[in-house]
């Protein structure tokens, strides 16, 4: 009897064992393998976190250690579909306005003739300064569209290798240049400052649209509110091109990938919007209005010019309280 | 065709920088440009982790629609190639590219970067295969003589796999199913628009 209990005793002791030892691992589980990565960065949750994923590499352009940012697809949208409409739309958009301006309204004439006797408008220094930015920024401006629109509209016009030495040239005469052109910039500022300051003259003649629409002649002094609106343009717009500019002509000194895709969108985005405000600039400055050209072209007027378009100046200058050109009129001349 | 493509098992990435040394090598890449490189994340704390980076060879690639010359072309394997007579060193591509692979030989003050340099997955440029202007400005053309780009068949680790798309996102499936865990295809859903799922 003893020894069947302690037979007994034997068996539920080795039952209590199996099930302690079975029962200490998962059901059914063989021991699971160990991830050692686990606690590691993942890509996804990389991406969520930062734009970019960065780390830290072994070699001395920290650039490399950049190794994913997908925002590269979104700049490659703007560049390749915004950019290419805005720049369409802008530009054409305001050469179509012109013309149809130009059928409706014709040339600005002298209304009441030329005079024959003409004033100075512009001296020499004003007009190399107005001429050597202008030169500069149509260069700037065409090979800055060849970057945008070249490999669509000019590229199937010539050869692969035709267009890439165009195009070469262009980025250096688009790099080159940009220091006479900011260097005019400057220049067009400090010249033209005194006389841009807008004023209780330029809402009567915005009011009166530039005596654009009918045959009326508001109100203004050396610039008109539309010049003044130009020479903003020029000064705010030409500063903003040359920062944005600069940064991408020397890329990555303090600024990352992010800075100089952002530097290159609102550089062209600024260009584009230039070029068109430029188009209305000379249209008015040549075919728009008589008379207007030789002001920046030889640097006199005349007269009767003077009187429709800047009454308010011409009184300054023949009262002398326009002192820098008051001894510059000159004796007057025959126009024919 | 196949579509070729690049393939990081981060997991078994232990920054060893031989494919660094071996794309140096086999393509003579000028000093100061790295085609491929090891980039450490977390570096010396809890939860590293290196990827081996290039030209991922995109589907759609950026570069190629950013240039303004026109001077990429994609191969009929899914390559990514440009042309150093036609690239006038604008800099784009670098903007573009998710994975920071174009590089150019100088630092680009006043747009004299040079002509762009990248990963051709050991598939030389547009020259004839295997010419000596090839190679001069490009590299091997390895692909060519039927061999996969020399940073993976170099791989210590097996860790950057190289090859067609399909088999190589097998392999890697294996790997994950049999070892139980994997971080993904790195870059793939930027580059592919496809994660390896398994």
């Amino acid at each position: 009897m003893a020894a069947s209990i302690a037979k007994f005793r034997i068996i539920v002791g080795a039952l209590a064992l199996l099930w302690v030892a079975v029962s200490s691992y998962p059901a059914g589980a063989q021991p699971t393998s160990v991830d050692p990565t686990a606690n590691a960065v993942s890509e996804q949750q990389l991406l969520q976190q930062f734009k970019t994923i960065q780390g830290r590499g072994s070699i001395p352009d920290t650039k490399s250690y950049t190794i994913e940012q997908p925002a590269g697809r979104d700049w490659r949208h703007f560049h390749e579909v915004t950019l290419r409409w805005i720049g369409a739309v802008a530009i054409l958009g305001v050469l179509g306005l012109l013309v149809i301006f130009y059928l409706l309204r014709g040339m600005v004439r002298i209304e009441s003739g030329r005079s024959g006797h003409t004033i100075v408008r512009f001296n020499a220094v004003e007009r190399f300064v107005h001429w050597m930015t202008a030169t500069c920024f149509v260069i700037l401006a065409l090979s800055g569209l060849n970057i945008t629109f070249g490999k669509p509209l000019l590229l199937p016009l010539m050869s692969p290798e035709a267009f890439t030495a165009w195009s070469e040239w262009a980025k250096y005469a688009h790099n080159y240049l940009s220091f006479p052109f900011t260097l005019g910039v400057f220049l067009i500022f400090f010249m033209w400052v005194a006389g841009n300051i807008p004023n209780q003259v330029d809402v009567e003649w915005f009011k009166r649209g530039g005596g654009m629409v009918r045959n009326d002649h508001p109100p203004a002094y050396r610039f008109n509110g539309g010049q003044k609106l130009i020479y903003w343009i020029v000064v705010l717009g030409g500063g903003a091109i040359a920062v944005s500019g600069y940064l991408l002509m020397f890329p990555f000194y303090g600024t990352d990938i992010q800075t100089m895709q952002n530097a290159e969108m609102a550089h062209s985005i600024i260009a584009m919007l230039f070029i068109a405000a430029m188009l209305g600039h000379i249209y008015i400055g040549t075919i728009g209005m008589e008379g207007a050209f030789e002001a920046m072209g030889i640097g006199t007027v005349d007269i009767n010019w003077a009187k429709e378009h800047h009454n308010l100046w011409l009184e300054e200058v023949r009262t002398g309280t326009q002192p820098h050109l008051a001894q510059q009129q000159p004796a007057a001349t025959p126009g024919e | 065709m196949a579509r070729m493509k690049f393939l990081c098992d981060a997991d078994r990435c232990i920054e060893c920088n031989a494919c660094v040394t071996a794309c140096k090598n086999e393509n003579e890449v000028p000093w100061g440009i790295n085609r491929r490189r090891v980039v450490t994340i977390n570096d010396g704390k809890p939860g590293e982790r290196s990827v081996s980076m290039a030209c991922m060879h995109c589907s759609d690639a950026p570069c190629q629609a950013v240039c303004p010359v026109n001077a990429f072309y994609t191969t009929a394997d899914g390559v990514v190639l440009h042309s150093k007579d036609i690239c006038i060193g604008c800099g784009y591509c670098f903007y573009a590219c998710p994975f920071g692979a174009p590089q150019y030989p100088r630092v680009g003050n006043f747009g004299s970067r040079g002509k762009m340099d990248k990963c051709t997955y050991c598939a030389g440029g547009p020259e004839p295969d295997g010419s000596m202007a090839e190679y001069e400005k490009y590299g091997a053309n390895r692909l060519a003589e039927g061999k996969l780009p020399m940073c993976a068949e170099m791989c210590s680790t097996k860790s950057l796999l190289a090859g067609d798309g399909e088999i190589i996102a097998e392999i890697y499936k294996e790997r994950v199913a049999k070892r139980g865990y994997g971080s993904g295809a790195w870059g793939w859903n930027t580059a592919y628009r496809e994660t390896i799922t398994s």
